[in-house]
């Protein structure tokens, strides 16, 4: 059944002309039998240099102490903090791609959630990194856990840093189990396609002896149905607790009642952003056009609009009550972020988060790839000044002036923020060559449900919601 | 006279089909003759055959009802004990059992012991890791993650008979019928 595309209605979520047999055959021959290409060799050999350097800024770092950072006083939170929320933040779109959206069937989710939730474990991984670096001595943060010491001490329960470690532990477990869950049929496929020998124990083991059996199925779905109904409830309350890290503090800029809900909006902001920029490559590198589609790029490009808007709402809001407290702290505050020594970071942060999404309203600027990519980028570059704005604006001028200083990040700080980002698509590229990029088993349900819905309806209608 | 599968050292018969409809057509007729010792394998989730084969997955929802109770209740007994009980502080003049600070630890908790009971208690339900099966005897089976369903019709179902049941299978439009090593 050819599905018609019309000239202004939605691209279908998967091009016409594929059978169960040609969708398992296309995505795991990437993983198989296809050469590897040669851009991989260069990018990884890239990202690699820069996994070197972050190995380097890391021994550095546990040799002579956070001192080489630029935090001080009154600055004590400086990129560590930055990095650790904007990483955090970019993995959310991944687990709201395959947890929510598959709870409220979104079909289109099905050929960008496995890289999704790739995304998110690779970037809890390098979030998690931060804060443990930040402790000034890593090898001890077991301290924060509840366990029976020498000492009979146990953690303080009312700190947001305790919260912090048992919400991001939590979002980091249930996310690797609901990837691998995900895995586990795609990893029978490839056992039983690959060729090789050694590739064939690999996937053999990783599989556990899946054998597509319908009892098998019914109870695997009833647990990632059920996964997927846990992960979307903790995906709220991780950047909220990661927002209230903030507002439990009396800090001006910090104090705020916004922020959980901000948090969230501009995680999932961010998030988007980074799967749009990781998307549009990898689309055109291994020919994937016909599963992400425009309509992919399009709905993206809708929710990153949306959430854009919200977190405008959110920074209006936090002007708002500043101004409203009638504290002067709270106002001189909100004045010095738009006119003092951080004053081109605020404005760079407006334009690229609340300004440059607006070109979402156009359709052609949502069908225009090149400009989806860029305004990407652009995106991930703005809520990275959002952070650094939320933290270094608030803290650098406190109650009285006598306690005011600057902060400059060091040649440290940028190796191992730019030694993260390495890592992380470091790790995208072994996953790309390793493990199926696409659900496999999920593009076939949905050639399964295309052709049935063929029957039912004979051409998609023009127009039609998404 | 009827030849058993346990005469012959059989797992069972496997017939092949070439879509869901035709599998799920096959199924329910094996469940009108009386079989009941059967599998299906199929590339993907297809809806309404674990009814045919009177699959129940009633059990997993409790497992995980429960896992996520004692998570939420470790979570909150944990802190209470720690920070009221074993070792009081006073911070700023606060209840020791301030409750409404313990509620991010106890939703953690609750979550993760809920999700790890999803997952073990699906693993341990369908019987997995599991690294020996009979059915990947068959050579044609591995087109099971690809595009081809199969129904098996075990050997101990008391029904069960060679030549009858390959030649009931293959009225059903089979593929092909193929004898499943133990």
């Amino acid at each position: 059944m050819p599905q018609q595309q019309h000239a202004d209605g939605p691209a279908p979520v998967i091009a016409p002309g594929y059978t169960y047999a040609t969708v398992t055959d296309k995505i795991s021959a990437i993983v198989l039998t296809r050469r590897t290409p040669r851009w991989w060799f260069v990018g990884a050999a890239l990202m690699f240099a820069l996994v070197m350097l972050l190995l380097y800024a890391v021994a550095y770092l546990l040799l002579r102490g956070v001192g080489i950072w630029g935090v001080n006083i009154p600055v004590g939170w400086g990129f560590a903090i930055i990095n650790f929320v904007w990483w955090i933040g970019i993995g959310h779109a991944g687990t709201l791609i395959s947890a929510i959206l598959l709870l409220l069937r979104q079909e289109w989710r099905t050929s960008i959630n496995r890289f999704a939730e790739a995304m998110t474990l690779f970037a809890v991984a390098c979030a998690g990194l931060f804060p443990l670096l930040h402790l000034g001595r890593p090898q001890l943060f077991y301290w924060l856990l509840p366990y029976p010491n020498t000492m009979g001490l146990w953690p303080q329960w009312r700190s947001p840093l305790v919260w912090d470690v048992f919400a991001v532990g939590t979002y980091a477990t249930v996310s690797l189990m609901f990837w691998y869950v995900g895995l586990i049929p795609d990893l029978a496929t490839l056992r039983d396609r690959s060729q090789h020998r050694l590739a064939q124990v690999i996937y053999g083991f990783l599989a556990m002896g899946w054998r597509n059996a319908a009892s098998h199925w019914q109870r695997y779905q009833t647990a990632y149905y059920l996964l997927a109904a846990l992960a979307t409830p903790l995906v709220v309350s991780v950047h909220s607790v990661v927002g209230l890290d903030f507002a439990a503090g009396l800090i001006p800029g910090w104090h705020s009642t916004i922020f959980p809900p901000y948090f969230v909006a501009g995680a999932i902001f961010s998030g988007f952003a980074m799967v749009m920029t990781i998307a549009i490559p990898l689309r055109r590198v291994f020919g994937l056009e016909d599963f992400i589609t425009m309509r992919h790029l399009n709905n993206m490009a809708k929710v990153m609009l949306a959430t854009g808007l919200i977190v405008a709402y959110g920074y209006l809001i936090e002007i708002f009550t500043a101004w409203y407290s009638g504290n002067q702290f709270e106002w001189y505050m909100t004045v010095n972020r738009m006119l003092g020594p951080y004053a081109p970071a605020y404005w760079l942060m407006i334009g690229a988060n609340v300004v440059v999404p607006q070109l979402f309203w156009s359709r052609r600027v949502r069908r225009h790839v090149p400009a989806l990519l860029v305004i990407s980028i652009i995106v991930n570059v703005g809520m990275w000044l959002e952070r650094f704005i939320i933290v270094v604006t608030s803290l650098h001028r406190d109650f009285i002036p006598a306690a005011w200083g600057m902060y400059v990040p060091t040649r440290w700080d940028w190796a191992l923020y730019v030694g993260t980002i390495g890592l992380f698509f470091a790790l995208l590229f072994l996953f790309v060559r390793l493990l199926p990029a696409i659900s496999i088993f999920e593009m076939r349900e949905l050639v399964a449900e295309s052709e049935r819905h063929g029957e039912a309806h004979p051409a998609p209608r023009a127009g039609e919601a998404v | 006279m009827a030849i058993a599968a346990s005469d012959v050292g059989l797992y069972g018969l496997m017939a092949e089909f070439e879509d869901g409809e035709a599998l799920l057509r096959a199924a329910r007729a094996a469940r009108e003759q009386g079989y009941r010792r059967m599998e299906a394998y199929t590339p993907f989730p297809v809806e309404g055959l674990p009814e045919v084969l009177s699959v129940r997955g009633r059990r997993l929802p409790l497992i995980v009802l429960g896992g996520g109770l004692v998570g939420g209740a470790t979570g909150l007994l944990l802190q209470w004990y720690a920070a009221a009980v074993n070792y009081p502080f006073n911070v700023g003049g606060r209840p020791h059992a301030s409750w409404p600070a313990f509620i991010p630890v106890t939703f953690e908790l609750t979550i993760l012991v809920a999700a790890l009971s999803a997952v073990l208690g699906m693993f341990a339900l369908n019987g997995l890791p599991q690294p020996y099966h009979p059915v990947f005897n068959v050579a044609e089976f591995s087109a099971a993650s690809r595009d081809r369903f199969f129904l098996c019709i075990e050997a101990t179902d008391p029904r069960f008979d060679l030549q009858e049941t390959r030649a009931f299978l293959e009225t059903l439009g089979a593929r092909g019928v193929f004898e499943v090593e133990p």
